[in-house]
C-alpha cells in the first residue's frame, strides 16, 4: 500500500505591514479614513494611560488585583475595531482597551476590579460578555453564540479573545473543533504575548506557531505582527468579512508582548530578563502607530491631556461609588429567590451585616490581610 | 527549630519528602522557575531539576491526567492547581480516575497522588480565587480531603499526604499563607490523616472548624470566655474526609452542644455531614440543635461584600450564644 500526501496544502502566513522601524508596505496598507486612524490611536492611548493609572490605584489599595494591558493595545484595538456594536465580543481578562472601545465605562471596570460585581454587568443593549477568568472557558461560549446567531438568521459575528497559554487548555481545542464542524461566524483572536505568567511560549507548545493549530481543525489560521495596528486590523477585517459572508471561522494569532506584570500580584523579575523586555519595548505598538499618524499629520494637540482628564473624571465617579449593600448578594442567584435562601437573606438583614468600608474606593489594604504574593513594587 | 509561616513550612515538607523519596515529583503551572504563584514550591526546581519539578503547560486536566499515568507507573506526583477555583477543569480526572483506580483495578493499581490547591477568601481576590470547594472532594469515595490550619500541622500533614498510598486533596487557606509564624522543629514530622485535634478544651459547647476558620473559632471562644465566662471546646478537623467522627462524638457527649463553622456555602456542605454524624453518635447527649455558621448559598459575591458572606467572629459568637441559650 502506498504512503501518499493527503493534505499537502498546510500553510501558515505571517502578516506585517508597518514594522518597528517605520517601514510601510504600501501595497498591504489598509484603507482607513483619517478619523478612523485618529480614533484608533486615541483608544490605544486611553488604554495605555488607564493601565498605568490602574497600577497606581492597585498599589494604593483602591482597586484589587488586575491584569494590565500594556503592550497589547494594537492587538486589541486592531481587532475589536472591525466589529459592529451588534456583533458580540467575548473577552478573557486582559482586554481593558478593547472593552472600553465596546462601551464599558471606565468607572464600571474599576468597580469590577474593586470587588463589586456590579462592575461586571453589561448594559442591556451591549453585545458583550463580562470578563471571564478561567482560562479558555469562554471560547466554547463564543462558538455557541455564533451558532445561535446563525440559527436565528442574524447578521452577527463573534470575536473571542484569549492568550497563548489558553491554547493548551482543552476548551480551546474543543471550541475550534466545534467552530470548524459547525462552520460558524466566529473570529478567535489569540494575543500571543509570549508568556503565561512565568511559562514562556516554548514551554507552552511545541508547535512553531499558534496559528497552525487552526489548520488541524479545518479553519484558516493567520499569524500577524500583533504590535502592528495596521496588520492586526487588516487580518481582522478579512476574518470578520469572511465570517459575515458565511465563510466560517478564523484563528488570528497576534504576536505581541506583555510589557508589564502578569497581574499586579506578579513579579516578572523572577522569570524574565530586563534585556528581553527592553527588546520588546523597541517594538512598542503605541509609539509605532503614533509615528505613522505623525507622518500623516493626524496627531491632535493635547490628546494626552484629554485622555488623562477622561480617566480622572471616571476615577472620580468610581470613587463616588456607594458602599455595597451586602443584602444584594442574594439578588442574582436565581430568577426567583427560593424560600430557604430568602430565610438566609432575612437572617442577614436582622443581624446588622458587616458593611465594609469602601474597599474599592478609599480603604487601603487592611493591615493584617494577607497580600497576594508579590504585592510590592517591582521594577516593571 | 525555626519560626516558619505556612508557605515556608509547606515548602519544607516538599523539600524533605523529595529528599527522602526519589519517586516524589512536583507538577503544575508556574511551580518551577516562578516557585508557584504563592511561592510554596520556591527553589525546588533549582534543587531537584526540571525533570522533578515540572512547569507544565496551562492545562489542569492534563496535569492531573498525566499525574495519574505517572502514579500508575509507581511515581508519587504532587500536583499544584494554581487556585482551587480552577480544579473543575480537572474534576473528571480526579473523580473518574484518581478516586476510582484502586477499585476499578481491584487493587492492582492505586494512585498515590497529592493535589495541592490554595482555597478560600480574605485576600481581596477576584472570582475563582476566593471560593471554598472542599465539599465536592469530601463527597467522593476514594479521596482523602485534608485542610491544615497552621504552619506546623500543614508541614506534617503534607508529609503524610505524600506518603499516603491513596489520593489526597490538600487545601491550603490563602489567608493563612502569611498569617502567622509558628515554631517548627527541623526534622520532618508526620501527622495522621483522618484525625481531628482538640485545639482547646472546654465543657460548654463543641465548636468545630478547620483551615482558616479555626482562627475564627478560637477568637470566638476567647470572646465567649471573656464576656460570657463559658469554656468552649474547639475542634480542629484537619481532615474533612475520612471524618474523625470519634473525636467529634466524644466531645459532644461531654458538652451536649455543637456549632460548626466553614467558609463553603451551607447547603450540602461539610457542616451537614458533621451534624448528622454527631446526631448518630451523641443524640442522647444533645441539649440543642446543631448550628452551622457558613457562607450563604450564593456564588462568589465579590470581595467588597466578602466580609458579609464568610463567617466572622461576631457571627460565630452569636450562634454559640443562641445554642447555649436554647
Ligand atoms: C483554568 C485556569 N487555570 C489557571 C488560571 C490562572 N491563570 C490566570 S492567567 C494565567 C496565564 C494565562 O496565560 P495566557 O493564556 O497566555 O494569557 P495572558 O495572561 O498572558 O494574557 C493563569 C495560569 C486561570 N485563570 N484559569
Ligand atoms: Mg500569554
Amino acid at each position: 500500500m502506498p504512503r501518499i500526501a493527503v493534505e499537502p496544502r498546510f500553510q501558515v502566513e505571517y502578516l506585517s505591514i508597518l514594522d518597528s522601524d517605520g517601514n510601510l508596505d504600501t501595497a498591504l496598507e489598509p484603507k482607513l479614513a483619517d478619523n478612523e486612524l485618529k480614533s484608533l490611536y486615541r483608544a490605544m492611548l486611553l488604554g495605555r494611560r488607564l493601565d498605568e493609572r490602574m497600577v497606581r490605584l492597585q498599589r494604593q489599595g483602591r482597586i484589587g488585583t488586575f491584569a494590565p494591558t500594556k503592550g497589547q493595545e494594537a492587538a486589541q484595538m486592531g481587532s475589536i475595531f472591525t466589529l459592529r456594536p451588534t456583533d458580540w465580543m467575548v473577552p478573557s481578562f486582559r482586554e481593558t482597551a478593547a472593552m472600553i472601545w465596546r462601551g464599558w465605562p471606565i468607572e464600571k471596570l474599576l468597580r469590577f476590579f474593586a470587588g463589586h460585581l456590579e462592575g461586571g454587568q453589561p448594559e442591556p443593549d451591549q453585545h458583550d460578555l463580562p470578563i471571564t477568568i478561567p482560562v479558555a472557558t469562554q471560547l466554547p461560549h463564543a462558538v455557541g453564540l455564533a451558532y445561535a446567531a446563525q440559527y436565528r438568521g442574524d447578521d452577527v459575528v463573534v470575536m473571542a479573545y484569549f492568550g497563548d497559554g489558553a491554547t493548551s487548555e482543552g476548551d480551546f481545542h474543543e471550541a475550534l473543533n466545534f467552530a470548524g464542524v459547525w462552520h460558524v461566524p466566529v473570529v478567535f483572536v489569540c494575543q500571543n504575548n509570549q508568556w503565561a505568567i512565568s511559562v514562556p511560549l516554548k514551554k507552552q507548545t511545541h508547535s512553531r506557531t499558534i496559528a497552525q493549530k487552526a489548520l488541524a481543525y479545518g479553519l484558516p489560521g493567520l499569524q500577524v505582527d500583533g504590535n502592528d495596528m495596521l496588520a492586526v486590523y487588516a487580518a481582522a477585517r478579512e476574518a470578520v468579512d469572511r465570517a459575515r459572508a458565511g465563510d466560517g471561522p478564523t484563528l488570528i494569532e497576534c504576536v505581541t508582548y506583555r510589557l508589564g506584570v502578569h497581574t499586579t500580584a506578579d513579579d516578572p523579575t523572577k522569570y524574565r530578563s530586563d534585556a528581553e523586555v527592553a527588546m520588546w519595548e523597541q517594538k512598542d505598538p503605541l509609539t509605532r502607530f503614533k509615528a505613522y499618524l505623525e507622518k500623516r499629520n493626524l496627531l491632535a494637540e493635547g490628546l494626552e491631556q484629554h485622555v488623562d482628564e477622561e480617566i480622572a473624571e471616571a476615577i472620580r465617579r468610581f470613587e463616588a461609588t456607594p458602599p455595597p449593600d451586602p443584602l444584594t448578594m442574594f439578588d442574582h442567584v436565581y430568577a426567583e429567590l427560593p424560600s430557604d435562601l430568602a430565610a438566609q437573606r432575612d437572617a442577614m438583614a436582622a443581624s446588622d451585616p458587616v458593611v465594609p468600608a469602601r474597599e474599592g474606593a478609599t480603604a487601603p489594604t487592611q493591615p493584617g490581610a494577607t497580600p497576594m504574593r508579590g504585592q510590592r513594587l517591582t521594577r516593571r | 527549630m525555626a519560626k516558619l509561616n505556612m508557605v515556608k513550612a509547606l515548602n519544607q515538607a516538599l523539600f524533605q519528602e523529595m529528599e527522602r523519596d526519589g519517586d516524589v515529583l512536583v507538577l503544575g503551572e508556574d511551580v518551577g522557575v516562578d516557585g508557584g504563584v504563592f511561592r510554596v514550591t520556591d527553589d525546588l526546581q533549582r534543587k531537584f531539576g526540571s525533570q522533578r519539578v515540572i512547569d507544565s503547560p496551562l492545562a489542569e486536566a492534563a496535569i492531573i491526567g498525566t499525574a495519574v499515568g505517572m502514579a500508575l507507573y509507581g511515581l508519587k506526583p504532587v500536583c499544584e492547581i494554581q487556585f482551587s477555583g480552577f480544579a473543575f477543569q480537572c474534576f473528571h480526572q480526579i473523580e473518574n480516575h484518581c478516586a476510582r483506580y484502586r477499585m476499578r483495578s481491584q487493587g492492582r493499581f492505586h494512585i498515590p497522588i497529592v493535589i495541592r490547591m490554595p482555597y478560600g477568601g480574605g485576600v481581596r481576590a477576584l472570582e475563582h480565587h476566593s471560593e471554598s470547594e472542599e465539599q465536592f472532594y469530601a463527597h467522593i469515595p476514594g479521596l482523602k480531603m485534608v485542610v491544615p490550619s497552621g504552619p506546623r500541622n500543614a508541614r506534617a500533614l503534607l508529609a503524610a499526604a505524600i506518603r499516603d498510598p491513596d489520593p489526597v486533596i490538600f487545601f491550603e487557606a490563602k489567608s493563612l499563607y502569611h498569617a502567622a509564624k509558628e515554631e517548627v522543629p527541623d526534622e520532618s514530622e508526620v501527622m495522621p490523616i483522618g484525625r481531628a485535634q482538640v485545639a482547646r478544651e472546654g465543657d460548654a459547647l463543641t465548636l468545630i472548624g478547620y483551615g482558616a476558620m479555626l482562627r475564627v473559632a478560637l477568637e470566638a471562644a476567647d470572646v465567649l470566655r471573656d464576656e460570657d465566662g463559658v469554656a468552649v471546646e474547639v475542634i480542629d478537623l484537619l481532615t474533612i474526609s475520612p471524618l474523625d467522627r470519634e473525636t467529634l462524638v466524644a466531645s459532644v457527649r461531654k458538652t451536649g452542644r455543637a456549632v460548626v463553622v466553614h467558609e463553603a456555602p451551607k447547603s450540602f456542605g461539610p457542616g451537614a455531614e458533621i451534624a448528622a454524624s454527631i446526631m448518630d453518635g451523641a443524640f442522647l447527649s444533645l441539649e440543642a440543635p446543631i448550628r452551622r455558621v457558613t457562607a450563604h448559598d450564593v456564588p462568589f459575591v465579590g470581595f467588597a461584600r466578602e466580609k458579609a458572606n464568610v463567617p466572622d467572629v461576631p457571627r460565630v459568637v452569636a450562634a454559640v450564644r443562641e445554642t447555649l441559650a436554647f
